[in-house]
């Protein structure tokens, strides 16, 4: 079947079988492997990507559901060569290392972050639960994802 | 692993879809349990009918009284619902336990309702709520309660021609209360047991248990007792008796006492 999937602002077209994994489009069709796959069974979340704003697993949906919508992978994540926000924490807090988590942490998070500027410690932590992590200990992502979500409230503070 | 080869058909409307339905043939709702199935090639079908292009089968309205809720609808959209959040306060905490934020923003109501896991929150919670179940068939339409359709584990009344099209949840009596209560060895894990309850003035009392039984289920005898002024703890280690297994006795006797209470208060 035929599709064409916008991501990161760019068109992308591909053949797919009707059971092509969205994430193996993203890493095979496009050639975006930014976007990692671990369990396929949507337990790990290291393969969220943001369909229309909203923070999913890429895993469980088929390439064909992604037609004609919007998607956000961890390379648009950047803004003008500039690290987004969650992404400069992760590097000051140390928040990974072997970083094969980290895509999935970041799609997810800066999803659930501007729906709930506000989220305290133990909301954010809940929604960190969707993301398994098995280098780090989660301290450093917790860290990390905290003080991102005041830089990002901070950020939208000034723009009002 | 990736899902075996099957044929894909995306119809536009409840009509396009019914005649597509039949034996080795999937509905194709949120995908939160049936693509690990596929992944796993637990689930073979011939044919995959997604519903996802129905725009008809997602709402959440009132107007008449009761809730409705399109088969199709979102779990976030349920959860972000301020109707819902307001006037059916157990919906809201129950889904808001529904996995993690990036599954719900793709699984559904009704399929969470078809899949029938027994340790689903949203089966638990709309059974305490009385709710009715629609289902559409090339043949005709039809309404089941949650005791005919939640037969078993992954098991449902509903035929493999027929499709879940709304949810129907009656209005909760004057001053209802409601309460949910699981535990989950990790957040966001599958439930090792848990419990809904429904308490409202002139003996309205709704307890259902979550991962205990094949289906979820009312435990009537500690609904009456609880109707019949019995204390919390003595209504929930009610509701527990019978329940297979020490460990999940124990936690669902627990469960049910903290579900019955928040919903007292």
């Amino acid at each position: 079947m035929r599709i064409s999937v916008e991501i990161n602002g760019r068109a992308y077209e591909g053949d797919v079988e009707p059971r092509e994994l969205l994430s193996d489009f993203i890493r095979h069709g496009a050639g975006l492997t930014g976007t990692k796959v671990g369990c396929e069974q949507g337990v790990c979340g290291a393969c969220t990507v943001q369909l229309d704003g909203e923070a999913v697993r890429s895993c469980l949906m088929l390439a064909v559901q992604a037609n004609g919508r919007a998607l956000r992978t961890v390379e648009g994540l950047s803004l003008d060569g500039a690290l987004h926000p969650l992404q400069r924490a992760f590097h000051e807090a140390h928040a990974l290392q072997c970083g094969f988590c980290t895509p999935g942490f970041l799609m997810s998070m800066d999803a659930f972050i501007r729906e709930h500027p506000d989220a305290d410690s133990d909301e954010l932590r809940e929604a960190l639960a969707g993301n398994l992590c098995r280098c780090t200990g989660y301290l450093g992502i917790v860290e990390a994802v905290e003080h991102a979500a005041n830089e990002m409230r901070e950020g939208n503070a000034q723009r009002d | 692993m990736k899902p075996p080869r099957f044929e894909y058909s995306a119809p536009a409307s409840v009509e396009e879809a019914l005649p597509l339905l039949g034996l080795d043939r999937t509905v194709l709702a949120g995908g939160q349990s049936l693509l690990p199935l596929l992944n796993l090639r637990l689930a073979q079908p011939e044919l995959i009918v997604d519903i996802n292009g129905i725009a008809e089968l997602d709402y959440i309205r009132a107007d008449d009284g009761p809730l409705r809720i399109g088969a199709m609808t979102r779990q976030v959209t349920l959860e972000r619902s301020e109707l819902v959040r307001r006037r059916w306060p157990l919906l809201h905490k129950a889904v808001r336990l529904v996995g993690h934020h990036q599954i719900r923003s793709r699984g559904t109501v009704g399929g969470s309702v078809v899949h029938a896991d027994p340790a689903a929150e949203l089966p638990v919670a709309l059974t305490a709520l009385g709710a009715r179940f629609h289902l559409r068939s090339p043949g005709g339409a039809r309404a089941l309660d949650a005791s005919e359709l939640f037969l078993g584990p992954l098991y449902t009344a509903r035929e493999p021609d027929e499709l879940l099209v709304e949810i129907e949840v009656p209005e909760e009596p004057d001053g209802a209360g409601s309460g949910f209560a699981e535990h989950a060895r990790t957040h966001g894990d599958f439930a090792t047991a848990g419990a809904a309850a429904v308490v409202a003035p002139g003996g309205h009392a709704r307890i259902v248990l979550l991962g205990a039984h094949p289906a979820p289920a009312r435990a009537e005898a500690a609904e009456r007792a609880l109707a019949d002024g019995a204390e919390p703890r003595v209504a929930a280690a009610l509701a527990a008796q019978g329940v297979e297994d020490e460990h999940r006795r124990a936690l669902c006797a627990e469960l049910a006492r903290r579900a019955i209470e928040e919903a007292m208060t």
